[in-house]
């Protein structure tokens, strides 16, 4: 059961640093520009909101593996065909998780409005400066969310694990597949302790999240 | 005068064009004066590369920040910008808010590294030759909170101050990032009235020691009258008349004469203050004027707004009037201001010029006309309190 924390800690950790790199500048991106492409790009990252994980993880399974020339190409790179193992998981929780660190960073910089980029920039910073130095410290709060918001998500993950990962222990085989495999061999007393450590771990995240959010917001208001 | 800075900008807004053709002076306030709506705030984002106008030319002390061809983005444009709501950084404290621009302010490549050293010698606060005014050194943060009054904020958070204060700090960082020219884009109009006149003396203070020219965008004629040297009248994106303000003021064809709260200003020199009636008395061309209260030191020099309606005037010099000032005047214009009034254009002294408004019936019952020897009585005296940028010894560095 050891092997399946850690394994959905690592996941969970590294999908959110990866969506944070990518997101970010996404985000920014879709907050700062108009017009139907990013209507369209906007519309994409919100997909997996709505679509059911099996229909993400049958495209990704498609796509990854080794029939299709994306497939080909990135078993080439990693030296083998990533479905069925840790890199095919965390490429699918990355596009999994997407909106879930794309659309609280995205609300953030569009509270945060043009005038504060105009002060910057009538103060000499140019605007990847602005970006650094104004954009990224008033986005704490949005960071922060995006990146709980990521972590949880990913830990509870199961459909496209299923779909793309398989059960695979110390590879693929993560929390939610585990609580599965327990419950189907009748081992309710492991399936208890695992679905209940993820009942209360969510729950003082969420609890923890909102807390610190009324927190930020009355400091504001001061 | 000289003048260093050229503006030409043609830009289509959402109702009418932006097109203007202006020059003005490479010191002093220069007040961008109109109606809600009249292009002056878009102008003045033109100026800081803040909007994109398609036809523009621009040229700050012989550099080209736009023209055919050229466009420098906003940030590389030596502007200070004080915007209408303070806009600090709330994740910074006032001395991080100050000093954003200052640090961005002095790369390399702008080859200023050198005099930000020497401002940090003490001889600097004292240094008053001409030639270091003309070198533009830049103003060091204490100086700048001396100025604006914020040296016991620097290190509160913005959110722990008032609005006056933030717009202090907001103008003091505008003033640390080493600009070469200060627009401030109605810095007033969102603050109530008490803060209003807790700011004033601090524009006033700024009007005196910098050097560097100011574009102040208002549409409050008090601010006008405290702080313009040169005026732009603007009306939907167009300039309708500008010039200095002393004589824009007193010119009977230009809007601000038609004003309902017309008047003129007058240079003046505290003469003497007269403790037993509470009454400063100052020397202006061709007279003296008194005004209620200890208004400064024998020498100091003011400036006196007159309103146009609190002068009337007579063929003799009432010795039986309650109104104490009472000057000799020439009549050399008259205009009508509006269906029963007229406006009057007096040489005052040697070189002075007031104005004067009065009812059309009262002027054909005296059959004044031009060239008339008479006499103005003063009803109302309106000190605009700002020193002379003459009058003080040490204009700091910037």
């Amino acid at each position: 059961m050891l092997d399946a924390i850690l394994l959905t800690l690592k996941l969970a950790t590294l999908t959110t640093i990866i969506l944070l790199l990518l997101g970010t500048p996404l985000a920014w991106w879709l907050a700062r520009s108009r017009g139907l492409f990013k209507d369209i790009i906007a519309t994409l990252v919100s997909m997996p909101l709505v679509l059911p994980p099996t229909v993400l993880g049958f495209y990704l399974l498609i796509t990854l593996g080794p029939d299709s020339p994306l497939g080909q190409l990135l078993s080439s790179l990693f030296g083998g065909p990533l479905t069925f193992t840790f890199g095919g998981l965390v490429i699918g929780s990355v596009i999994f998780s997407l909106p879930f660190m794309v659309q609280p960073l995205r609300n953030t910089f569009e509270s945060i409005g043009t005038r504060p980029l105009e002060v910057a920039a009538t103060l000499r910073a140019s605007p990847l400066d602005t970006f650094f130095s104004v954009v990224l410290p008033l986005s704490r709060h949005g960071l922060l969310t995006g990146s709980i918001m990521t972590f949880v998500h990913t830990l509870g993950e199961f459909g496209v694990v299923l779909m793309i990962g398989g059960n695979i222990p110390g590879e693929t085989k993560v929390l939610s597949i585990a609580i599965y495999d327990y419950v189907e061999s009748l081992e309710w007393a492991q399936a208890h302790l695992i679905a209940g450590g993820m009942l209360c771990f969510s729950f003082i995240v969420i609890l923890a999240m909102t807390l610190l959010e009324r927190n930020s917001r009355k400091g504001r208001e001061l | 005068m000289n003048k260093a800075i050229q503006i030409r900008f043609q830009t289509p807004l959402e109702h009418f064009t932006l097109d203007v053709d202006i020059s003005i002076p490479a010191t002093g306030v220069t007040i961008l004066f109109g109606p809600s709506g009249c292009g002056k705030t878009t102008l003045l984002r033109c100026i800081a590369g803040l909007h994109p106008a398609k036809h523009a030319h621009l040229r700050i002390n012989n550099n080209s920040w736009q023209a055919e061809g050229v466009y420098l983005p906003a940030h590389q444009r030596r502007v200070g910008y004080v915007f209408q709501e303070p806009s600090l950084f709330p994740h910074l404290n006032v001395t991080r808010n100050l000093l954003f621009g200052q640090r961005r302010s002095y790369l390399p490549s702008q080859n200023q590294s050198h005099q930000r050293i020497d401002n940090k010698s003490p001889a600097h606060n004292d240094n008053k030759s001409p030639q270091r005014n003309a070198n533009k050194s830049p103003l060091s943060l204490d100086e700048v909170s001396q100025l604006l009054g914020i040296s016991h904020l620097l290190q509160r958070m913005p959110e722990h101050l008032s609005g006056g204060e933030k717009q202090r700090v907001a103008i003091g960082r505008a003033l640390l990032s080493n600009p070469e020219i200060l627009l401030m884009d109605e810095p007033l109009s969102a603050l109530d009235y008490a803060t209003k006149a807790e700011i004033i003396p601090y524009l006033e203070q700024l009007h005196a020691r910098l050097s560097i020219p100011i574009i102040y965008v208002t549409h409050a004629i008090s601010e006008v009258e405290s702080l313009a040297d040169h005026i732009v009248l603007l009306e939907k994106g167009k300039v309708t008349a500008q010039g200095p303000i002393k004589e824009m003021l007193l010119d009977l064809s230009a809007p601000l004469a038609h004003f309902t709260n017309a008047g003129s200003l007058l240079d003046a020199v505290v003469d003497h203050y007269d403790e037993e009636y509470d009454l400063t008395a100052f020397a202006v061309d061709g007279g003296t004027l008194t005004v209620p209260g200890n208004i400064g030191l024998p020498g100091a020099q003011k400036r006196i707004h007159l309103s146009a309606s609190h002068i009337s005037l007579s063929r003799t010099a009432a010795s039986d009037s309650t109104i104490v000032n009472i000057l000799p005047v020439t009549i050399l214009e008259i205009s009508p201001a509006d269906k029963a009034q007229c406006n009057i254009r007096l040489q005052l002294g040697d070189h002075s010029q007031i104005l004067a408004r009065i009812t059309r019936r009262s002027k054909d019952q005296l059959a004044l006309q031009c060239g008339e020897q008479l006499f103005a009585q003063i009803k109302g005296v309106s000190l605009v309190k700002r020193l002379n940028s003459h009058a003080h010894p040490a204009p700091l560095g910037l």
